[in-house]
């Protein structure tokens, strides 16, 4: 297996973009990528895209977007996973260099979510539950989270209080990132105070809809190294993915997320690394809930220590292992097909030294974690500078 | 929204509550499927779900998917029945969303689970209500 | 060769209303209202109950008093009603479909102003008579609307009921002894096709409708049987209010003691196709063996059912094998504001 390098970060700002159509954003994307790999051809294109179809009406992205860029002829494909999608795209690409397939690949990951209504966007989001067994019943992806939260909150004592201080964290971080959907300052007392949506989950709990693209260059360790110029080297050092039940009725212990444990333990492998080597992590918060248990099936909190881990400021910028200084999902935004890539240009950026005010300090090793549904499948992406 | 044919073909479990019991090592599969994720059977003999369980988790949802906003709030939960088995319904004839909880007792009932405006058909199953005497 | 009920079983829904929560919406005055018509509260369906869901309910409750009647020996359904789901398609199908009664089985709606749910009795237990077929389940069912602001909205309620009629000597729990019908072309209440509410005559559905109905079809049920009132230890008629089931009663020589087993409108308002039915199980509830009970139902348009069920032995082993009746009514209700109720109701216009 072939060492695996990310050359080239590039992504468009994220939020309600209402003059960009979805073919725009992913250019805009691709074409910053590019851009930073100072590359101008690929031997293959990888699209994470959840629901282009129902919330665009448009499928065959992989051909579409390849002309939009004037390639026309590449190889190109679209992986879905539902919200696990830009992950999937980044595994993708990083399997075809790695097996040797090919030299340059332009990981992408889009998603237009604003040309439907909220009501029609719950429904595009709500395909990724099991549609006959459980969409059938009126679940919403927030309801299906409060339920793992209300299963979290009995059996470890988690608060409503701890949850809150998520999204506290998360959108001071996203107060540092140009790139986040909200720049706004939230308390705990605000996310208290946010109009319930499924009990016990409030709106300032949950990650908005979002329209936005995020793109990656990778090739090989050895051809970084000849485009480095001086600049650092990122490796991808581990990927792990994994599944678990799409529906909670067939979920063995409804207080884990079993697909991020595994996939981290995967990742963790072939990276050589534990939870400990660890500086920085990207994790799934697309609910508040969601980034404590995965702070917990990735193995830097005991389970029922996530909760208490947030609240001690653990995972805050600064903190014992910063956690979403991007401003996570919650508060940079959830384009869900971008969201895996543009985690992992978050860690290529800290790692590169490149974060500005957000910057961890003496980062060397980070991980990505991206989920798909609630916990049906999960990618883990460990990078390391080399 | 669902088709009527997508509805139709699944009248038997959602009606009647049909599951399929692995006859090579007992598990009870609901909805049924080809293979157990149990044991590798391929062999299955019909049997219909006892209808008392206890909530295992619940949500009550207040911003609904379209076509429950007159259901709304929307209070639903994952059920795990006398056997064993688990399924995702929505809780009935609540008075006060705050009285639901963990292991609270229920029944299956037979209701409209949703339905397609005025004009369109109506999907029944099953919702849960708590569990009396 | 006697025919008789071997399962019977209700469903009433949780959800209540009050006379004074309606009657201060319409500016009406409740405590005439309540003296008069003798009605205090009613039931309300839920956004998910309908006669179809009502009628899977109560049909599973008379299987589970049936002594393990096996449901595809059930050879013909019938639900009365005047609330159908469906203006075309068959509500029997979901109900036969639900309870495993398909597919060889003959299946057919039925609408008859309030007595569709006896009519749906008379048929079923007519075809087991016949030997047509082994066991048959007659049901009535209604989740009724009067307009808002009408004396109907008042007494509009829901329920149903449902008795499977076998021959079986081992299963019967009633035997049906007799049956009559009388029937003339009254137009006292109807509700034309689309519209979302009826119209009625308004005191013309009393004397020339509800009580010569009543009385001719009660009165000549007695005399075909060779009964008087005194020979019945129950009596059930059709109950669109409190009022005119004690009064036709009364009017007939039954008694107080006959008429109150049975007598739930004050408290459930009037069920439709499922109000005389309902008061029957609930009699059958507390029924002794070798009690003879006469239920007579009434439906605008005009017509009245009458039978007289002779109750077995049987009855004691089976009453407590589902929900009895009157608990149904009497416990785990939910009342409703106007709103919530209008809302259910489907009195809100909703966005298209």
């Amino acid at each position: 297996m072939r060492d695996v390098a990310v050359i080239g970060v590039g992504m468009t700002s994220f939020g309600e973009l209402w003059r960009t159509p979805l073919r725009s954003l992913w250019a805009e994307a691709a074409i910053a990528a590019l851009g930073d790999a100072g590359v101008d051809r690929v031997d293959l294109v990888t699209i994470g895209c959840m629901s282009s179809g129902l919330f665009t009406g448009q499928e065959h992205l992989a051909s579409l977007l390849a002309d939009e860029l004037g390639m026309a002829g590449v190889p190109a494909a679209r992986v879905e996973s539902a919200c696990a999608s830009g992950g999937l795209a980044v595994r993708a690409g990083f399997a075809e260099i790695a097996a040797g397939l090919a030299e340059v690949v332009l990981v992408t990951g889009v998603e237009k979510m604003t040309d439907v209504d909220g009501a029609d966007a719950t429904y595009a989001l709500g395909t990724a539950a099991d549609a006959e067994w459980e969409g059938f019943h009126g679940v919403t992806f927030p309801g299906l989270y409060a339920m793992l939260a209300r299963v979290h909150m009995q059996r470890f004592g988690t608060t409503r209080e701890q949850l809150a201080r998520v999204a506290v964290k998360n959108h001071a971080n996203g107060l540092l990132n140009r790139h986040a959907q909200y720049h706004l300052k939230v308390s705990v007392a605000d996310v208290l105070e946010s109009t319930l949506v499924a009990d016990p989950l409030r709106l300032l709990d949950c990650s908005p809809v979002t329209d936005g693209a995020a793109a990656l260059v990778l090739t090989t360790v050895e051809r970084a190294r000849e485009l480095a110029a001086g600049k650092p080297v990122v490796r991808i050092t581990g990927s792990g993915l994994a599944t678990d039940t799409v529906s909670l009725a067939n979920r063995g212990d409804l207080a884990e997320l079993g697909a991020v444990r595994l996939a981290g333990e995967r990742a963790y492998a072939m990276a050589g690394r534990t939870p400990d080597d660890i500086h920085l992590a990207e994790v799934h918060d697309c609910f508040t809930i969601a980034e404590i248990m995965a702070t917990e099936a990735l193995g830097f909190f005991a389970a029922g220590d996530g909760g208490p881990a947030v609240e001690k400021g653990l995972t805050d910028l600064g903190g014992r292992i910063p956690v979403n200084t991007s401003g996570g999902l919650k508060s940079k935004g959830h384009p869900v097909g971008a969201t895996g890539v543009a985690q992992v240009i978050e860690i290529v950026s800290q790692l590169r030294g490149d974060a500005g005010q957000r910057q961890v300090e003496g980062a060397r090793v980070g991980m990505a974690q991206n989920m798909g549904g609630s916990g049906g499948s999960s990618v883990v992406h460990i990078l390391e500078v080399v | 929204m669902f088709s009527p044919a997508r509805a139709w073909r699944e009248f038997p479990q959602r009606y009647r509550l049909e599951a399929a019991r692995c006859t090579e090592c007992g598990k009870v599969l609901y909805p049924p499927r080809l293979i157990c994720p149990e044991c590798g059977g391929r062999d299955f003999a019909t049997e219909v779900l006892p209808r008392d369980g206890t909530v295992v988790t619940y949500t009550v949802i207040r911003v609904p998917p379209a076509g429950f906003t007159e259901q709304t709030p929307l209070p639903i939960a994952l059920v795990e029945l006398v056997n064993g088995v688990r399924l995702m319904v929505q809780i009935a004839d609540v008075a006060d969303p705050e009285s639901l909880e963990i292991g609270m007792p229920v029944r299956l009932e037979f209701r409209r689970v949703s339905w397609d405006g005025e004009a369109g058909v109506i999907f029944y199953g099953h919702k849960a209500v708590r569990a009396t005497g | 060769m006697t025919v008789g009920i071997v399962g019977y079983g209700a469903f009433i829904p949780r959800r209540r209303i009050k006379l004074e929560e309606i009657a201060k919406v319409w500016g009406a005055d409740a405590p005439a209202y309540k003296r008069g018509l003798q009605l205090f509260e009613k039931s309300v369906p839920g956004a998910d109950e309908d006669t179809v869901t009502m009628s899977v309910e109560a049909s599973r409750n008379a299987l589970a008093r049936s002594g393990g009647v096996d449901p595809a020996l059930i050879g013909a359904l019938y639900i009365g009603s005047e609330s159908h789901p469906y203006a075309v398609k068959p509500s029997g199908t979901i109900v036969a479909e639900a309870i495993g009664a398909v597919p060889a089985l003959h299946v057919a709606d039925l609408e008859f102003a309030c007595k569709a749910g006896t009519e749906s009795l008379f048929i079923a237990q007519a075809l087991v008579k016949a030997g047509e077929v082994e066991y048959a389940i007659g049901i009535g069912a209604d989740t009724s609307q009067g307009a808002p602001g009408d004396a109907l909205e008042y007494s509009a309620a829901a329920g149903a009921a449902a008795f499977i009629f076998g021959r079986d000597p081992g299963r019967l729990l009633a035997e049906v002894v007799d049956t009559y019908s009388w029937t003339t072309d009254t137009p006292d209440f109807w509700r034309r096709e689309y519209m979302h509410y009826p119209r009625h005559g308004s005191r013309f559905t009393g004397e020339p409708a509800y009580f010569r109905h009543s009385m001719s079809s009660a009165r000549g049920m007695m005399e075909k049987a060779g009964l008087e009132p005194k020979d019945f230890a129950h009596a059930i008629f059709h109950q669109p209010n409190g009022k005119f089931p004690k009064r036709v009663g009364k009017m007939l020589g039954f008694t107080d003691a006959q008429l109150e087993t049975g007598w739930l409108s004050p408290w459930l308002g009037n069920t439709y196709s499922g109000a005389s039915p309902v008061g029957f199980t609930a009699v059958l509830d507390i029924a002794s063996p070798g009690d003879l009970v006469l239920l007579t139902s009434f439906g605008s348009g005009a017509g009245s059912d009458s039978f007289v069920f002779r109750v077995t032995d049987r009855i004691n082993e089976v009453r407590d094998l589902a929900p009895r009746t009157r608990p149904q009514l009497d416990e785990n209700k939910i009342y409703l504001e106007y709103g919530a109720y209008a809302k259910l109701r489907g009195k809100i216009r909703m966005a298209e």
